[in-house]
């Protein structure tokens, strides 16, 4: 990052939602009590300070996190600060030049960032989310002015198309592509839809970006409106994001104002409006068409295709559904030219991707790295590989419809189609680190468990197949697993995977096959031995302590909540059977791995 | 603050949030959104009103609201506890933390203790999986917890309750 031109001393604080929950208001009203007292150091006095809120930057284990940008400095990072902290910072560092080495970042939140190339997530951590001025200053609504004034609808289309954009939503259909269908589709009233839907558990892409920089995502969709000739919009955005849901309706509301969304756009003749829709809990409505229907008020469920929404989506009109991320990705694309853009990730798969890294790894957050770089360098690399000195054993990647990777695939590259012929996909962006702790049945359950919840019930492929699956693996982990179990939960998956009717169903199984395909000697073990060899699954662990693993610490009896345990000093510590609830936090706890 | 009994509910702001719908279409969903954020949950008699506001029968519209996890028809507790079961949260243990709400409160998913106090509700993501295991209370979110962590943030929030009843 690079240092500070103007004579402005600025403090930033991360306001995402993880910064916000780890008390980022509090430590920006602590910056700004400390430069209103009278006993601040003479520098701040002379200067206009300024604490600016911004959004994820992506390390969101270490908030909040703070930027100090003095003038003519490189810009100093503080992380895990609290309010506590602030007076010493602007007495050592604003006051005397002398960064606070203790709390200033470390060498590991640097190399967080030395491998992602950051191109759509540029100024996601930098620019105020609620402050369109800010975004404006940073070259925000160039793009859209450049497209109005010089591009036609047509060669805006031909742009992305060279760019060879593709969907970011999961499926990674050309985006240019998809525009042409509903552009050509006839009609005088065309709807663009953003899906900000993100229900894929551990993917938290959109939310980071709309909490981040939420005027981005208008100016890619007034970009897409303008190309494929709607008139009208709506945000699709999911309740559970309360954070984003504030930012768009206060960015909706001030870009209307400034006359970059409504009629006549900067004075020309194209106009767009643009709506928020608030979801209201259902996964599938992250389903294209099961979108649709509940802007329209129904039961999300989803429709046959065709007709596809290019030629009959919303209220019987055409209709284009992108991403959150695809968005994002418009204006750069506009400013900096396909060439430009098309230089970056692998042949097939042009740019970058975002992920939300997170479960046994050491730096969790947002990260955005090229196309084409590979597994193991994402989570070993940018994410700092395992902590506690555990083995990897997997990666989740694509949420409920992606797969679990093994070591021996960590070379894989990044890209949609190497990740297809992997058992994974690239999915929304969900990548979930498991360690050897991790029991691969219990994943699969865990995901069926979800699946089946969410499949909203219209067609019995999906409806009864999954809850069936999710019966069998329910009995391989109480131990009750039988002589071809698996086998019939592979020809189950198959069945439902070509017989469901949207996008849930027909991927519903693959956490089950790819977990099967990799770690099918965790299955056999479940069934035969009726053993978890991950300690995960509570009915098959016996509670034993192994005498000659532990090392007498003790920590066992403290953190077990019922008592069960009896330790002395230099004592094996002892497990009663009567009163263990077979909590595992235990198994968790112990440094030794000595419980059984 | 108690929960009012049913019969006590002034019904007639159904109408007034309707008035502002009136003629939109697709209004379905945030109508009822808006009846619950006034009332806290979505009542048979509630949904009549609506249904007489916007000429709809309440079967159509309980149709609608029992498809989605965030329509209520039953009173909530004050506070929501909503824990995290998405992928991050579940490898990194979130399943014991529904165990100590379970202990703490004496409630399981989607239920809600006698005083209207808490209701616990397991939600599937919410997007703050860098911090995981995580939990919201109301719009509160609280990250990188351990059971213990969590016990005693359900126990803060539990006198808490006790002194503002």
């Amino acid at each position: 990052m690079s240092a500070v031109k103007s004579d402005v001393i600025e403090v930033h604080v991360c306001t995402g939602t993880a910064g916000v929950a780890s008390g980022a208001y509090e430590v920006m009203d602590a910056f700004n009590n400390v430069f209103k007292s009278k006993d601040v150091p003479a520098i701040v006095k002379e200067r206009d300070c300024k604490v600016k809120k911004t959004g994820c930057r992506g390390l969101c284990e270490r908030d909040v996190l703070v930027d100090i940008y003095l003038p003519g400095e490189e810009v100093v990072t503080y992380e895990h600060v609290t309010p506590d902290k602030v007076q010493t910072i602007v007495d050592e560092h604003i006051g005397g030049g002398e960064p606070v080495k203790k709390w200033a970042a470390k060498q590991s939140y640097y190399d967080f960032y030395k491998k992602q190339k950051r191109y759509v997530l540029k100024d996601c951590g930098v620019v105020d989310p609620e402050d369109i001025d800010d975004y404006i200053q940073l070259g925000g609504y160039e793009a859209i002015k450049k497209v109005l004034k010089e591009m036609s609808p047509e060669d805006v289309i031909e742009e992305v198309k060279k760019a060879n954009l593709r969907g970011r939503g999961g499926g990674g259909f050309p985006t240019g592509l998809k525009w042409t269908f509903c552009r050509k589709s006839p009609g005088d009233h065309k709807y663009l839809i953003c899906n900000a839907d993100e229900g894929d558990p551990g993917a938290f892409m959109d939310r980071s970006i709309i909490e981040g920089n939420p005027h981005d995502v208008i100016e890619g969709m007034l970009i897409a409106a303008y190309a494929i000739g709607c008139n009208e919009g709506y945000i699709y955005c999911r309740a559970e994001y309360p954070l984003a849901i504030a930012r768009v309706k206060k960015a909706l509301k001030v870009a209307e104002e400034r006359g970059y969304l409504g009629d006549n756009i900067l004075g020309t003749d194209f106009s767009f409006t643009l709506h928020l829709k608030e979801g209201a809990g259902a996964f599938v409505c992250g389903e294209e068409t099961a979108l649709l229907a509940s802007i329209e008020g129904e039961r999300g469920m989803p429709r046959p295709r065709p007709p596809f929404p290019a030629v009959k989506g919303l209220w019987q009109k055409p209709t284009n559904v992108n991403n959150v991320e695809t968005f994002a990705n418009l204006p750069m694309i506009i400013k900096n030219g396909s060439e430009w853009y098309s230089n970056i990730g692998t042949e097939k798969s042009k740019g970058t991707k975002i992920f939300a890294l997170s479960g046994k790894v050491k730096s969790t957050g947002l990260v955005e790295v090229p196309m084409g770089i590979t597994v193991r360098e994402l989570i070993f690399d940018v994410g700092g590989g395992i902590p506690k000195k555990r083995k990897f054993k997997a990666v989740q990647m694509g949420g409920p419809s992606g797969g679990c990777l093994p070591e021996e695939l960590l070379d894989t590259p990044i890209d949609y189609d190497s990740l297809i012929a992997a058992g994974a996909m690239m999915g929304s962006g969900g990548v979930v680190v498991m360690d050897e702790t991790n029991c691969m049945v219990n994943i699969a359950k865990f995901f069926l468990t979800f699946t089946q919840r969410e499949s909203c019930g219209k067609c019995i492929p999906c409806r009864v197949g999954t809850k069936t699956m999710l019966e069998i693996l329910e009995r391989i982990s109480a131990g009750k697993g039988r002589e071809g179990d698996i086998d019939l939960l592979e020809s189950l998956a198959e069945d439902i995977k070509i017989s469901s009717l949207c996008g849930l169903g027909q991927t519903a199984p693959n956490p089950v096959l790819t977990t099967i395909r990799y770690f099918r000697d965790e299955y056999e073990k479940h069934i035969y031995e009726h053993k978890c060899p991950a300690r995960e699954c509570p009915d098959l662990i016996e509670f034993v302590v192994a005498e000659d693993r532990c090392k007498k610490c003790g920590i066992c009896k403290k953190v077990c909540p019922v008592d069960a345990i009896s330790w002395e000093k230099g004592k094996v510590a002892y497990i009663d059977k009567d009163k263990c609830v077979k909590c595992r936090e235990c198994i968790v706890n112990c440094p030794f791995n000595a419980i059984d | 603050m108690a929960v009012k009994a049913a019969e006590e509910l002034d019904l007639s702001k159904i109408d007034k949030i309707c008035e502002k719908y009136k003629g939109k279409k697709g209004s379905t969903i945030p109508v009822l959104q808006e009846v619950q954020q006034e009332y806290g949950y979505l009542s048979h008699e509630m949904l009549e009103r609506i249904g007489d506001n916007l000429n709809m029968s309440p079967h159509q519209l309980y149709g609608v609201l029992s498809f989605y996890a965030q329509f209520y028809t039953t009173p909530r507790g004050k506070y929501v506890i909503r824990v995290c079961r998405g992928t991050a949260c579940h490898v990194k243990g979130s399943g014991r933390i529904s165990e100590v709400v379970k202990e703490e409160f004496g409630i399981g998913n989607g239920e809600t203790t006698e005083d209207y106090g808490f209701t616990l509700e397991e939600v599937s993501c919410i997007g703050a999986c860098g911090m995981a295991p995580v939990i919201m209370i109301n719009d509160k979110t609280y990250g990188n917890l351990t059971p213990e962590k969590s016990r005693e943030i359900f126990k803060d929030y539990a006198k808490k309750f006790k002194e503002e009843e």
